[in-house]
């Protein structure tokens, strides 16, 4: 497979800092009638980054989209690329590419004019367009349905034709619209796989919109997780997982338990679970994640805080076979219900003694700006 | 399944109807095509094909029908000229005032034909609405006059002269025919814009199309399928049009029905005009064949 270069202004930058991003996104409101779909985004992206922006639907993740791409007009912020403004010229002159959720391949024609479309439009040399067209085409092994009529293709082979068609004109920013959500499930991960391949290899930013959190995390270098037309949080997977800024980001990435407690002294208290904490005092939100919560191993007694586990009694409730781990539902006094999931436990019943680590009780925000 | 009766009670009525209304009546003005008139003035059931021939050889018919083919040409671009901007408008611009616009391009179809017709009459005319308001803009006297000048003639005392070639030329028959079908043009095409995916458009741009490539690549492609139906619905139709012609087309403007219609009744060859009628035919539905394969290839591709 042959790479297409990368554009040379997108030289190698790996930081995230304003100065460094390719693309930049100031303060951006957007409002549809009355409704506001977008109340001040702010974030950058770095060159060769693969950031994906995850949302539900109405978190205005695709109108975001759309705003980059040229389709709708910002009412105030500003977009920027390598410190230009990008949100002042039409979609026609803009070095971005789409990839559609319903692919929007032309009809009325081929495969290689769908790819050579762009490359008209631009009016690149007559001689280069099959060659190149030949070369996005085999990049996402197409090639040899160059001459066939779109209607025939599969929705996955769309896909391809689209995903070669946005690649051709190497724009410096590809944006991706939930192009994945129309394939079923084996197909889908396996696009998965070679969309994350085929970023690396021409190395071009990629904005991918999804409301799929296992795919964000998957896919991305960092997730931006959108709630109602506001970042809720922007990091790198791992740290979305482990390190959740609100109780909402907890809640929709993955499953948690939500810990509402009273933050005393350096203790943190909910219900008849204490464990020690470094934050202010007050009221306080911790998350607790399913697969930090285990059968304790040996019988000290409860809510110690010897070798840093706190331990725990809680009733099982329920127990459901989850093949390499089973779910839990497990009640400690005050009526307070936990989810945990433990690895091969055999079956459970009646009270049995339980643990975590403190740390992996996350302090989260209620909501966004609180 | 549908019962014999629901069957028989669905599919008995379009049978008759197209069975006593269509084929026996072209069955009759076949059969008539290939008889001929007696000297005393009799339809004598002889059959030849001496009519047929008297088209081919009689240079007048064939000249009309190529004046016929003229004014449907012209008719069937006029429509599409002044169709497809409108139709291209109300599909992407109108927004609210989509539904109200299309209102007025419906509302026209449901005045009669005939009232249209009068009422074109009454415009081009030498006393018309459109001279008069020449004459009192001193347009027609200033045309004129210019006429005069550059002719070095008399000196004429007349700034109010009517413009006469108005009315009963081709011009007024195009004029009259491209107001009645350029609705029967707009809304086919209309509807085919209506029906190109929007998303097409966007990704167009986003590829680094401009407005008019888009137009010219994406847009206009996609809408044939509506412009051809548009145009052989003015094509066909004005083709087959002897009312405008009768109204303010004049001797000049005389079409192809207009002499079926005399053949038909003061020249009493009906004959003749049969075998026209059957050329007509030919002509049409050769052409709607022609158009409908042609959009099935533009759908396949």
């Amino acid at each position: 497979m042959n790479a297409v270069p990368s554009p040379a202004s997108g030289a190698a930058s790996t930081g995230i800092a304003g100065a460094d991003a390719l693309l930049s996104i100031r303060g951006v409101v957007k409002r549809f009638g009355q409704r506001p779909v977008l109340r001040g985004i702010s974030l950058d992206v770095a060159a060769g980054e693969f950031l994906t922006i995850l949302g539900e639907s109405g978190s205005g993740k695709t109108t975001l989209l759309r705003l980059i791409a040229g389709f709708e007009q910002l009412d105030s912020g500003e977009i920027l690329m390598g410190g230009a403004r990008l949100d002042l010229i039409p979609s026609y002159r803009r070095e971005v590419n789409t990839v559609f959720q319903s692919y929007a391949i032309f009809p009325h024609l081929s495969v290689f004019e769908n790819v050579a479309y762009g490359l008209r439009a631009k009016n690149a040399a007559k001689d280069e367009i099959p060659g190149r067209v030949k070369q996005a085409l085999d990049m996402v092994k197409m090639g040899e349905f160059a001459q066939s009529a779109p209607a025939r293709l599969s929705g996955g082979q769309q896909q391809r034709v689209a995903l070669a068609r946005a690649l051709v004109n190497r724009p410096r920013v590809l944006l991706l619209d939930e192009p994945l959500s129309a394939l079923d499930a084996n197909l889908r991960k396996q696009m998965q796989t070679e969309l994350k391949s085929l970023q690396r290899e021409v190395g071009i930013t990629f904005i991918f919109v999804t409301h799929d959190q296992e795919e964000a995390m998957a896919l991305s270098d960092r997730v931006a997780l959108l709630r109602e037309g506001i970042v809720e949080q922007i990091a790198d997977p791992r740290e979305i997982y482990g390190r959740p800024a609100t109780a909402y980001v907890a809640q929709f990435i993955g499953q948690t338990n939500l810990l509402r407690a009273e933050v005393r002294e350096g203790l943190a208290r909910a219900g008849s679970i204490a464990w020690p904490t470094s934050g202010a005092a007050g009221k306080a939100t911790f998350s607790l994640r399913p697969e930090h919560i285990r059968i304790a191993t040996s019988s000290a007694s409860a809510n110690s805080t010897h070798d840093g586990a706190i331990r725990f009694r809680a009733r099982v409730a329920n127990q459901s076979y989850g093949g390499a781990t089973d779910h839990l539902e497990i009640e400690c006094g005050d009526s307070q219900v936990l989810r945990a999931r433990v690895a091969n436990p055999g079956p459970l019943e009646g009270m049995i003694e339980f643990e975590f680590s403190a740390p992996d009780a996350v302090r989260v925000r209620e909501a966004k700006g609180e | 399944m549908y019962s014999r009766a629901y069957k028989a009670a669905v599919t008995i009525p379009p049978v008759l109807w197209v069975t006593l209304f269509l084929l026996v009546p072209y069955s009759i003005l076949f059969c008539y095509s290939f008889w001929s008139v007696s000297p005393q003035e009799v339809i004598v059931h002889h059959w030849n094909l001496q009519n047929y021939v008297e088209l081919a050889r009689n240079p007048i018919y064939l000249s009309v029908l190529f004046r016929s083919m003229r004014i449907a040409a012209a008719v069937t671009i006029f429509a599409l000229i002044l169709g497809y901007p409108l139709a291209y408008y109300l599909s992407f611009h109108a927004a609210k005032r989509k539904n109200l616009l299309y209102q007025l391009v419906i509302i026209p179809l449901w005045a009669s034909y005939l009232v249209r017709g009068y009422a074109w009459k009454t415009i081009l005319g030498s006393d018309g609405v459109l001279n008069g308001v020449l004459q009192f803009t001193h347009i027609t006297g200033a045309l004129f006059h210019l006429q005069n000048f550059l002719q070095q003639s008399m000196h004429i005392h007349a700034t109010l002269v009517p413009i006469r070639f108005l009315l009963y030329s081709p011009f007024a028959v195009v004029l009259m025919l491209t107001h009645i079908y350029t609705p029967f043009v707009l809304l086919p095409v209309y509807a085919s814009l209506e029906h190109v995916p929007r998303n097409l458009i966007e990704a167009s741009h986003d590829l680094g199309a401009s407005p008019w490539a888009t137009f010219r690549r994406v847009i206009l492609p996609l809408s044939l399928p509506g412009v051809l139906a548009g145009a052989t619905f003015a094509f066909v139709l004005t083709l087959g049009d002897f009312l405008a012609p009768l109204l303010v087309g004049g001797p000049s403007g005389i079409m192809i029905s207009n002499i079926v219609v005399s053949l038909f009744g003061a020249a009493y060859n009906w004959p003749l005009g049969a075998a026209i009628s059957f050329c007509m035919l030919g002509l049409v539905v050769g052409l709607l064949f022609a158009t409908e394969r042609l959009e099935r290839r533009w759908k396949v591709s």
